[in-house]
């Protein structure tokens, strides 16, 4: 078995480079905010950021001057309101968008990972996202005869895919909102995975419908961790609401968001400098019980 | 009759357009609530549906987000995002979807994504999300807002998910599988589309005035012939809701 583990800090050094089109997966849950603070850390430029929800991690890439462009389908701070500094961005024409609705979003990415030319759906009828984005196309079904509105592959240059667990060489055990954590990996051309534990190979071997990303797509394993905090890791810590809501307070204010990323990003080396600076309060807050699933028979054969 | 915040009322009204079986397309806040108390109450085998791929989720906590962890925990199944649009919503399994927006116009469109012009907005909103399919592919809509003047234009600013188009005949002609919006609640009373596809007051809570209703929408509202006065909100619906599912009261103070 080869081993890819590497510290994040290399990862992003070896895989992500100034221009590239980034997917940090996760939808709400799984979300790599430790692998977008070494991206900033690490000054990377020009980059363009896609996810279905942009949410707090792109937020501050995009504070912090990494971004030239998002793509994206709901941009908000989910349950909160506005997600406000790529909405200042945009308002002041500082920031290039592309825009689609969360079904066309993902279909992009099904294209992607399962090398199509593009992804039909079915109309409907709403029209104005298609005339402002020329991606999206009419075509007719050469079966019925009847409209149909496609999208093309989105090709990720890098993905960025949080898991709860994998082995060294990348074979990944996901469980909770999946969202497009494996198109996003198949999609792209270099995989980044972190994940909250390494674990031997016979643990994903003990549950094989449980591996959503096999080792071969992958590039780089790292452990991390904690890496999707203030988003969450179902079954090892939960989603701090508290700092969703806290940062609606920070990005109102370019001079609190600019200390929040000297303290929070630039004034830590890593992830786990970053979990010891949230102290033990924040880790009892966010401690989450048991809650076991039956155990599967897969049979001696 | 027991006092009650507008967001109970609103709560409370949409809960009883929910039928007893419905596969609802939830989202969070209000619909959220409307969807438990149904399911306290009239609609025990609701089930609910969450756009980050949770079926038949029983949140034991009010959750923030659509992809809180709690609506995991305990569901009937977890899909990925793909699925949940394609396999749910585009093939046709979802009886109601929720829906929300800046601006909803006379025929029932929906504006979620800008005020002003496209390419240099006046005012950036978050977008479609999965509003777009749901308001065509849904069985039913509905919609929960506050009744305000710049809430209701005569004609949206930015179509993002379609009502009635100009007509109903024209959502007709484009062949879309759901029927589109069929209530609107708000704080004053009920909206419903009429043949042609137009929004009109059906109904008024207790205590509020077809005048009201007028002043605070942005076209000629026209009045059912067989407007109703809604059945004020129960003891039991308020105790549901005040006790068992917001008791930090964090989505149903007033003051809005």
């Amino acid at each position: 078995m080869m081993s890819k583990l590497m510290s994040l800090t290399e990862a992003i050094q070896r895989y992500v480079r100034d221009g590239d089109l980034v997917y940090a997966a996760g939808f709400t849950h799984l979300i790599p905010f430790a692998a977008g603070h070494e991206i900033i850390r690490q000054g990377k430029k020009n980059l363009i950021l896609a996810r279905a929800t942009p949410d707090l991690i792109y937020d501050q890439m995009v504070a912090a001057g990494c971004a030239r462009k998002v793509i994206f389908s709901y941009m908000g701070n989910p349950g909160v309101g506005s997600l406000r500094i790529v909405r200042a961005e945009i308002e002041a024409g500082n920031l290039d968008w592309e825009e689609y609705s969360h079904f066309s979003m993902i279909s992009r990415l099904q294209a992607g990972a399962s090398g199509l030319p593009f992804m039909p759906m079915n109309p409907t009828a709403a029209g104005d996202l298609e005339r402002v984005n020329p991606n999206y196309r009419q075509i007719i079904d050469p079966y019925s005869g009847n409209p149909v509105v496609v999208v093309p592959p989105l090709k990720p240059d890098v993905a960025i895919v949080h898991v709860q667990r994998c082995d060294a060489e990348g074979n990944a055990h996901i469980w909770g909102i999946i969202g497009e954590q494996k198109e996003a990996a198949f999609a792209a051309e270099r995989v980044i995975l972190t994940a909250e534990e390494i674990v031997d190979e016979e643990v994903i071997r003990s549950d094989p419908n449980r591996t959503l990303i096999p080792a071969f797509i992958v590039d780089a394993v790292c452990h991390v961790p904690y890496c999707a905090h203030p988003s969450y890791t179902q079954g090892y810590y939960d989603r701090d609401n508290e700092f969703y809501l806290q940062w609606d307070e920070i990005s109102k204010n370019r001079e609190k968001v600019k200390q929040y990323l000297d303290e929070w990003v630039y004034g830590v080396a890593d992830r786990n400098a970053y979990w010891e600076k949230l102290g033990p309060q924040v880790h009892q807050r966010l401690k989450v019980g048991e809650r076991l699933s039956a155990a599967v028979n897969y049979g001696l054969y | 009759m027991a006092e009650y915040t507008s967001p109970e009322l609103l709560t409370i009204n949409a809960a009883r357009l929910l039928r007893d079986g419905d596969v609802v397309f939830v989202g969070v806040g209000l619909p959220n609530l409307a969807c438990n108390l149904a399911r306290r109450t009239h609609a025990p085998n609701l089930v609910m549906i969450y756009e980050a791929g949770v079926i038949g989720a029983q949140p034991a906590r009010l959750p923030l987000s659509i992809g809180d962890p709690t609506l995991v925990s305990g569901a009937l199944s977890v899909c990925g995002m793909y699925d949940i649009f394609a396999l749910y919503l585009q093939r046709g399994n979802i009886d109601v979807g929720f829906l929300g927006g800046a601006q909803i116009d006379r025929f029932g469109n929906i504006n979620a994504t800008v005020i002003g012009d496209y390419s240099h907005p006046k005012v950036r909103l978050p977008g479609s999300g999965g509003s777009m399919e749901i308001a065509a592919w849904a069985n039913r809509c509905y919609i929960i807002t506050p009744h305000q003047k710049r809430r209701f234009p005569e004609k949206v600013d930015f179509r993002t998910s379609a009502g009635f188009l100009n007509h109903r005949r024209e959502r007709e002609a484009a062949k879309l599988r759901g029927a589109g919006p069929q209530a609107i609640v708000t704080d004053i009373g009920i909206l419903e589309p009429d043949e042609n596809g137009e929004l009109i007051l059906t109904a008024l809570h207790p205590g509020r005035m077809v005048e009201e209703a007028k002043e605070n929408t942005g076209w000629d509202l026209r009045v059912s012939g067989h407007l109703r006065i809604t059945e004020p909100p129960s003891e039991r619906e308020l105790k549901i809701l005040r006790e068992e599912l917001d008791p930090q009261r964090i989505y149903l103070k007033g003051g809005e």
